[in-house]
């Protein structure tokens, strides 16, 4: 019986990595419509990204001549630890076999993996601009990382786990608690999550000026189901952090049992919660100006204070007393 | 006593004081002036805040006139007359040179640990709940102190000041049930007086050394020294 329920548990931990890969694409189409609507333009359909991708698995893959094996392998290497990385993020449900596996920073560690082969693929032909777009990225992340797990500290604080899925029990468990040392972590998960997916203030994702890119000057040398692959991780990566904010934070409706029906109230709540950080996400992008390069440092400087801030308010403000 | 035996209202408190703290690391790094006076109206704001749910949680009815009084001054009257100063002295755009802005707010850090080490004997005598917001307003003293030290512009200086005398009336609300009436009059009366008093020193720096950079006023004996 314990075997069946394992692998039936499986099953569903297989169902909901599917999940992120089938609806990654939309997330982005939906904030890509939602921000054509709020520029007063009509917008392509949500399901345009995964027109692209299927157009693109479809074409010839072009190689560079100075391009080495690792060009090759990189695609593949940044898609399934993304992917995986995706995995052990609850998404309906809190009780998978995959949450229980990997906690918080073996999700960093599997994210540094991708962009670590992404930044030596983005060397590897040795044009100037895979190489700029590397250093950047490395700017970027040497200083979004340390924020990173300050905010991810201080959630395993006060729920005691590193686990993600415990994380999400035990908010569940506290009910409406204001706490401010979540306050200040959720905040700088955002700002983390802005930088390392790529979005506004930080890069733009929809432009190819050579004086701003980060993640195109990277990719720029690729084509065909390399290129789709590439795209598709960044996408997997951007509902990754969607959902980290949305199940950690706001944890309601996902599901605590692997019934079908609550499974799919879980899937529900999420899509709900994605579709409305979509929103959020285009107003900011709308509203806000990319700023200049010199001034990231500054910007993730404040997500670590947030961090840090977060980290000391639960010490002083929240076990005291 | 953790934060979830405690009930809403207290949360509420605890929650309002983080973010005290956390508007005095954004008046240490804001460079901008206009910026910066923002930062401390909301700073005012948020202790008014503060002071409100404390007198709704303690049933304190006099420490709602103290919130009132707070959020006339310290988050609308000051502000505005900074305000105006700013723009009298054509400082609407100015922009201060942080100097290491990271190491500053590191210190900020740091001070803010030092304050929670410092309260932590009494924060063990478990006497009420907001007697671990102390460290916090101790922390916003510090922290004012250190705007005061960092800063080379007048008014910035000025608004370390006045935000240090924001974590003096966070700590007097959250040890006690608030300092009486009178006290808090004279302080409030204090504080616009040396507001006014400020402003005329604004004008006479101005008029002197053609700048509100105090660093300057080392530079001016030096340079009337070579002179001689």
């Amino acid at each position: 019986m314990d075997h069946f329920l394992t692998l039936v548990a499986w099953g569903w931990a297989g169902a909901q990595a599917l999940c992120y890969a089938l609806l990654a694409p939309l997330l982005v189409g939906w904030i890509r419509k939602c921000k054509a609507r709020l520029q007063n333009r009509r917008g392509a359909p949500v399901i345009q990204p995964w027109r692209d991708l299927i157009k693109l698995m479809g074409k010839e893959v072009r190689v560079a001549h100075t391009a080495s094996i690792l060009f090759r392998a990189a695609p593949y290497i940044v898609f399934v630890a993304t992917w995986l990385a995706a995995a052990t993020v609850p998404l309906a449900a809190s009780t998978l076999p995959t949450a229980a596996m990997a906690d918080i920073i073996v999700l960093v560690g599997l994210l540094a993996l991708a962009r670590f082969f992404l930044a030596l693929a983005g060397m590897d032909v040795g044009t100037a601009f895979g190489g700029m777009g590397a250093s950047r990225e490395m700017l970027v992340s040497a200083l979004a990382e340390p924020a990173m797990l300050m905010a991810v500290f201080t959630l395993a604080m006060s729920a005691h786990s590193t686990n993600l899925a415990s994380v999400v029990d035990s908010q569940l468990a506290a009910g409406l608690v204001l706490r401010p040392s979540l306050l200040f972590a959720l905040a700088a998960l955002i700002l983390v999550a802005v930088a390392e997916t790529g979005r506004i203030p930080v890069d733009n994702p929809s432009t190819h000026l050579e004086l701003t890119m980060i993640h195109e000057a990277m990719i720029l040398e690729y084509s065909g189901r390399h290129l789709a692959l590439m795209e598709w991780a960044a996408q997997i990566k951007l509902m990754l952090y969607g959902v980290l904010i949305a199940n950690v934070f706001f944890p309601w409706g996902i599901s605590q049992s692997l019934e079908p029906a609550s499974m799919a109230i879980g899937l529900g709540a999420v899509v709900l919660k994605l579709a409305g950080l979509g929103i959020l996400l285009a107003a900011a992008e709308t509203v806000l100006a990319k700023m200049r390069l010199f001034r990231v440092p500054a910007f993730l400087n404040l997500a670590l204070l947030l961090g840090l801030l977060g980290l000391l308010g639960y010490v002083i403000l929240e076990v005291g007393a | 006593m953790s934060i979830i035996d405690l009930p809403l209202l207290q949360q509420l408190v605890l929650v309002l004081a983080a973010l005290v703290l956390f508007t005095s690391f954004v008046l240490l790094e804001q460079s901008r002036l206009v910026a910066a006076i923002h930062a401390f109206a909301w700073q005012g704001a948020l202790v008014a805040a503060v002071t409100t749910v404390v007198a709704a949680s303690g049933q304190a009815s006099h420490l709602y006139f103290s919130a009132l009084l707070t959020l006339v001054l310290k988050a609308v009257l000051i502000p505005w007359m900074l305000h105006r100063l700013v723009h009298r002295l054509a400082l609407d755009r100015h922009a201060d040179t942080l100097r290491r802005p990271a190491l500053v707010t590191m210190a900020g850090v740091a001070l803010v640990i030092f304050s929670y080490w410092l309260v932590l004997p009494i924060v063990e005598q478990e006497l009420s709940f907001t007697r671990n917001i102390v460290a916090v307003s101790l922390a916003v003293v510090l922290i004012g102190l250190l705007m005061m030290v960092s800063r080379q512009q007048a008014v910035a200086q000025v608004l370390g000041f006045m935000s240090m005398e924001n974590g003096l009336f966070l700590s007097a609300v959250s040890s006690t049930a608030g300092m009486p009436l009178v006290v808090e009059l004279g302080v409030a009366f204090d504080v616009l007086v040396a507001m006014i008093l400020f402003g005329v020193f604004f004008f006479q720096i101005r008029e002197s050394i053609d700048t509100l950079d105090v660093d300057r006023l080392n530079r001016l004996t030096e340079s009337a020294e070579a002179g001689e």
